[in-house]
Parts: structure tokens; C-alpha cells; sequence
């Protein structure tokens, strides 16, 4: 069925494993996220067909591109994919117009040049399509590279990435350039990058890779608040992991009542875990309220956490917090504005009170 | 007096193992930078061995390769009806193999510093193999190709120890200007070993000058 749409399923071993069972959509952005060496460029260069997996299948607009069953594998050249390489990859001796042209060989001869003139004035970069790359500013650059990339009409775009190499007044530019874009292609755009924060800006959906596996698939924001497992918590940077025991479910009042190490915590209703049963849990930063030393309020009634703070470090306008509870060893971890450690005299060795907010809280099947 | 006859051998020699070595040197180049197998290092090293191989070893190997009661010499005659050694096609043929080295490795070298990410966005361009090899591979790898044709060149036009052990000293055949040098100072014919000399040592320092004039200004061009 043409439906703009890639369908992605790939198995291998060696000698990089792969395990990936995923979908775009015409029109979405969805970002690959993972640690360096998780497997998320090797999974660009087999969509492009840069290598070919042991197992797989991959069918881009009704066109099947990998079968290895039936033994079905399209040379890249034929894939129609817009490829932008991490360093972008440009011909060095080919000024910015030929480095496009180059990609046009599927059109009439008299077509090319009218539409190197529609590409560049695409990104911007009418003025300066006789330069060659070495002449170019690395935004400049990875400009071009986009405008090669979707000269061929390409039936999926695969970004590897693009921003790595750039500064960070340049980044918001671009990733602003890439998300109108997105709005003028209705083809399936893949993102590789292993930094979460660009993965939020930009995606539809977040897919979390490593070790060559789709742990999760899902919304930025679904993704964030709620990881499948402690793994993928982890992966995108939570440090609050802690194990409990589910102790009761109360479905009039919406909640789950968990067993921290003795102590009970109001969690959201989750009745799919048994009571009695050992679950992971995790609460994000900005889910964790620290109680005012001088002005207690009524909000601190929710899940309070008294303890004594182990480690207290100035990173620039904010201050981390490291808090030993007085009923456990593990340590709860959260950030807090400077001024607010200062007004509040947070200092290693004070004792202080924080509240774990109900709808922060995740509970996850152990993995 | 100058010997035209063999400064238009030398050149004659000197141009056709560049344009024999061209299209062989480039396939073994291209093989050695970026194919790993088992056994590439020997490969390498018997490239390399012209290198490092007095001349007159080479030659004699080569005129008891090439000699006629060799399977090689007598194939040649059974065929063409000539004899390969002390013959311009057993020069030729001489020069090809001990030039090998001072064409590869400059062209491998060239090779290798291509990214492989420029050849893998060029096939992503819908390129085929031979197009990225015209329009990415050799425009990027031409001043490793154009040195070694040009260090090709100058080399055979001084070579003399295998030129005399596989071709001799025969006017109009196998006499080059190295040997032609060699020949007048033996008859202590001073001022005609000196004026030929003159003239390869032009020669050789005109094709490397340009050489090195080309890729500087490739260099500067690329380079922004």
C-alpha cells in the first residue's frame, strides 16, 4: 500500500546486533536516541541499504527494499533515500550547486538546473551555490547536505546526526529550518542523535535504541514521564530508579499505594500490578518538591520524604541535590535553583523535607 | 652531439608504461586501500619490491623470465614471431613491472584518504559504481594519480640497470638516452654525455615542477 509510510523490521547477531520493529509515518519526525555505539547509525545504513542485515524486511511506500526471506534485496542506488551524513559528507571539489546537481540524475537533463535553483533557494542558499564546501560555514554546509539529500525526491529522508557538528546558536537555527521543512515534505524523516534534549525539540516520537534494540517507541512527553522499564529510564536520564512492592490498589481515590523500603507512597491507579508484587519505580526532578524550611504548606502532605542532604553542588545557576532518606540508603537525586539552596540554607549535613508528587511518580514491571 | 634517436626512445618508453600503468595501477590501488584479505600484506611487499631491488637483480630475473627459452619468451615468439628481450616490447614490457611500485603506491595513498562516507554518499545520490568512480573517486584522488604518473615517467627515463640487462644497447630499439649517456662516456665523449645529461635533468625537473605546481593549485582551490 503507498502510504508515504516505512515499515522497519530487522534481525541480526553480528557483527552488530540489531533488533528493530518500527514504523514512520509520511510527514513525522521520529528520532533514534541512544548512546554512542547503541546501533542507531547502523540502522540508517541498512534502511539506505549501506548494509545489508542478516534478517529483515523494510518496505518504504508500498515498495518492498528488504526481504531477506525471499531472498529480495534493492540495490541503494535504487531505494530513493535522501541521506545527510554526520560530517555531511560533501564532495569537496563540486561547488555547492554541483554537489546537488549530482543527486539529479533521475531527471531530464534541461530539468536539473531549474530545480538546483528550487533547492537552494529552499535552504537558503541561493547566494552561494558557486562555493565550494571548504568556502562554507559548517550551517551552510549542512544546508547543502539537506538540499542533496532531497534531490533525489527521496521516499524517505535519514538524518545522522546533522547537528553534531555545529555550534549551538547555529543548532536552534537549524533544527528551527528542519521542523518547516517537515511542514513541506510528506515523507518519512528518521533522526539519529544520542542528545535526548534536540530528540524532545524535534520528534513526533522517540524511539530509545541500544544495543541495536527498540526499547520503547512513544511520544517525547509519554517517553519522559512514563519509560517502560528502568533501562530506558535510565537511557534518557533519570536518576530517581528505586524498587518497591506494590501494597494496595484504591480505585475510588485513583491510586496505587506502594512500599518504599517501609515506607508508603500514593502512586497513580495501576491496577495491571498485583498487589504484593515487586515493581521499579521512578519520579522525575521536576516532579519532586522540596519543602520551605520557614513556610511549610499544606502542598507538602504529599508523599513527604524527610532525610539529610549528603552532597549539595553548585553547577552554574542551579544547585544539585543529593538527599539520604531516614528510612532507606538509596538517595534521591533533584535540582533546584541557586537562589532557592541559598534561601533556604540547603547545605551538606541539613536536614530537609521534599514531597513526591502522586502524578510524578511511574511504576514499571521489573526488567 | 645529441642522440635524438634515443632521447625519442626514452620519451616513446617513458609515456607508453605511463599510459600502460594507468588503468592496472589504478584497479590494484583501489583494491589495496580498501579491500582487507588475507595475504595483503605480501601483496604489498612484492609491489613494493622494484623499490628496494638492485636493478640488476630485477633485470636479470626479468631476461631469464622473458629470455627465449623461457615459457614467457617462447610463447611471445610463437605468437608474434619476435624475440622479447633485447627487444622495445621487452623494454616496454620491463619498464611496465619495475615502474609498478612508483605508480601504486602514490595512487593508494591517494585512494585511501578518501572518506569512505564520500563514496557511500555518492551511490545514496543514485551514482552507480563507475559514475562515483568518474565523478568522486578520481577528481578527488587526481594529484596521487597525476604524481604517479608523472614519478612513472621520470623514473623510466632514467632507469638504466634493467634497461641494459633486458634490452641491451641496440640504436632505434632498445637504446635510451640513460644508456646513450653511459655509451658516450665510455668513448670519453665528455660533451655529449654532459649535453644529454642536461637535457633529461631538464626534463625530469620540468615534469616534476609542474607536478607540484598542479597540486598546489588543486590544494588551494579545495582548500578554500
Amino acid at each position: 500500500m503507498a502510504d508515504n509510510a516505512i515499515h522497519i523490521s530487522l534481525r541480526q547477531d553480528a557483527p552488530i546486533p540489531l533488533a528493530v520493529d518500527l514504523g514512520c509515518a509520511g510527514g513525522e519526525i521520529l528520532v533514534l536516541v541512544g548512546p554512542s555505539g547503541s546501533g542507531k547509525t547502523t540502522l540508517l545504513r541498512a534502511i539506505a541499504g549501506l548494509l545489508t542485515p542478516a534478517q529483515g524486511r523494510i518496505e518504504c511506500n508500498g515498495e518492498t527494499w528488504l526481504d531477506t526471506s525471499a531472498g529480495t534485496c534493492i540495490p541503494l542506488q535504487q531505494r530513493r533515500v535522501g541521506m545527510v551524513f554526520q560530517h555531511y559528507a560533501l564532495f569537496p571539489h563540486l561547488t555547492a550547486q554541483e554537489n546537488i546537481a549530482i543527486a539529479l540524475g533521475h531527471l531530464d537533463p534541461a530539468q536539473r538546473e531549474p530545480r538546483t535553483r528550487e533547492l537552494l533557494e529552499l535552504v537558503h542558499l541561493k547566494n552561494l551555490d558557486r562555493r565550494l564546501p571548504a568556502q562554507l560555514s559548517g550551517g551552510q554546509q549542512q544546508r547543502v547536505a539537506v538540499a542533496r539529500a532531497l534531490a533525489r525526491d527521496p521516499r524517505v529522508l535519514l538524518l545522522d546526526e546533522p547537528f553534531s557538528a555545529v555550534d549551538q546558536q547555529t543548532r536552534r537555527k537549524l533544527v528551527r529550518e528542519l521542523a518547516q521543512l517537515r511542514g513541506r515534505l510528506n515523507i518519512p524523516i528518521l533522526h539519529v542523535t544520542h542528545d535526548l534534549n534536540e530528540a524532545r525539540q524535534i520528534a513526533d516520537r522517540i524511539c530509545i535504541i541500544h544495543h541495536g534494540a527498540a526499547l520503547q517507541i512513544d511520544a517525547p512527553d509519554e517517553i519522559m514521564a512514563r519509560p517502560k522499564n528502568s533501562h530506558v529510564a535510565s537511557l534518557i536520564g533519570h536518576y530517581n530508579i528505586y524498587e518497591g512492592t506494590i501494597a494496595d490498589h484504591d480505585a475510588a481515590k485513583g491510586e496505587t499505594r506502594l512500599l518504599w523500603e517501609g515506607l508508603e507512597l500514593q502512586a497513580p491507579h495501576r491496577p495491571e500490578f498485583a498487589v504484593g508484587q515487586k515493581v521499579e519505580w521512578v519520579i522525575p526532578e521536576d516532579q519532586m518538591v522540596l519543602h520551605q524550611r520557614r513556610r511549610p504548606s499544606a502542598g507538602e502532605r504529599e508523599n513527604p520524604v524527610i532525610g539529610v542532604i549528603e552532597e549539595c553542588t553548585q553547577l552554574g545557576h542551579h544547585t544539585n541535590i543529593s538527599l539520604k532518606p531516614r528510612h532507606c540508603e538509596a538517595l534521591l537525586n533533584f535540582t533546584v535553583p541557586a537562589h532557592v539552596a541559598r534561601r533556604n540554607d540547603l547545605r551538606e549535613g541539613e536536614g530537609i523535607g521534599v514531597s513526591l508528587l502522586q502524578q510524578g511518580i511511574h511504576l514499571m514491571g521489573k526488567s | 652531439m645529441m642522440d635524438w634517436q634515443a632521447l625519442q626512445l626514452s620519451l616513446l618508453l617513458g609515456c607508453s608504461t605511463a599510459a600502460l600503468l594507468l588503468p592496472c595501477a589504478i584497479i590494484i590501488a583501489r583494491w589495496l586501500a580498501w579491500r582487507r584479505f588475507r595475504g595483503r600484506n605480501l601483496a604489498q611487499a612484492a609491489i613494493a619490491l622494484p623499490l628496494i631491488l638492485p636493478p640488476t637483480v630485477l633485470g636479470y630475473y626479468l631476461l631469464t623470465v622473458l629470455g627465449n627459452q623461457s615459457p614467457v619468451g617462447e610463447a611471445f615468439n610463437a605468437l608474434f614471431d619476435e624475440s622479447l628481450v633485447f627487444s622495445f616490447q621487452g623494454l616496454l614490457l620491463a619498464s611496465f613491472i619495475f615502474n609498478i611500485p612508483f605508480a601504486v603506491q602514490p595512487m593508494q595513498n591517494a585512494f585511501r584518504t578518501i572518506p569512505d562516507d564520500l563514496r557511500e554518499a555518492a551511490w545514496c545520490c543514485g551514482l552507480s559504481g563507475w559514475r562515483t568512480f568518474w565523478k568522486i573517486e578520481l577528481p578527488l584522488a587526481w594529484p596521487g594519480v597525476l604524481s604517479a604518473l608523472v614519478l612513472t615517467f621520470a623514473h623510466t627515463l632514467g632507469e638504466f640497470g634493467v634497461v641494459l640487462m633486458v634490452g641491451g644497447n641496440i640504436p632505434g630499439e632498445t637504446r635510451t638516452i640513460a644508456i646513450a649517456i653511459y655509451d658516450r662516456v665510455q668513448a670519453f665523449d665528455n660533451r655529449s654525455a654532459g649535453l644529454m645529461s642536461a637535457t633529461l635533468l631538464l626534463i625530469s625537473m620540468a615534469a616534476i615542477t609542474l607536478m607540484y605546481a598542479f597540486n598546489d593549485r588543486l590544494d588551494r582551490r579545495r582548500g578554500g
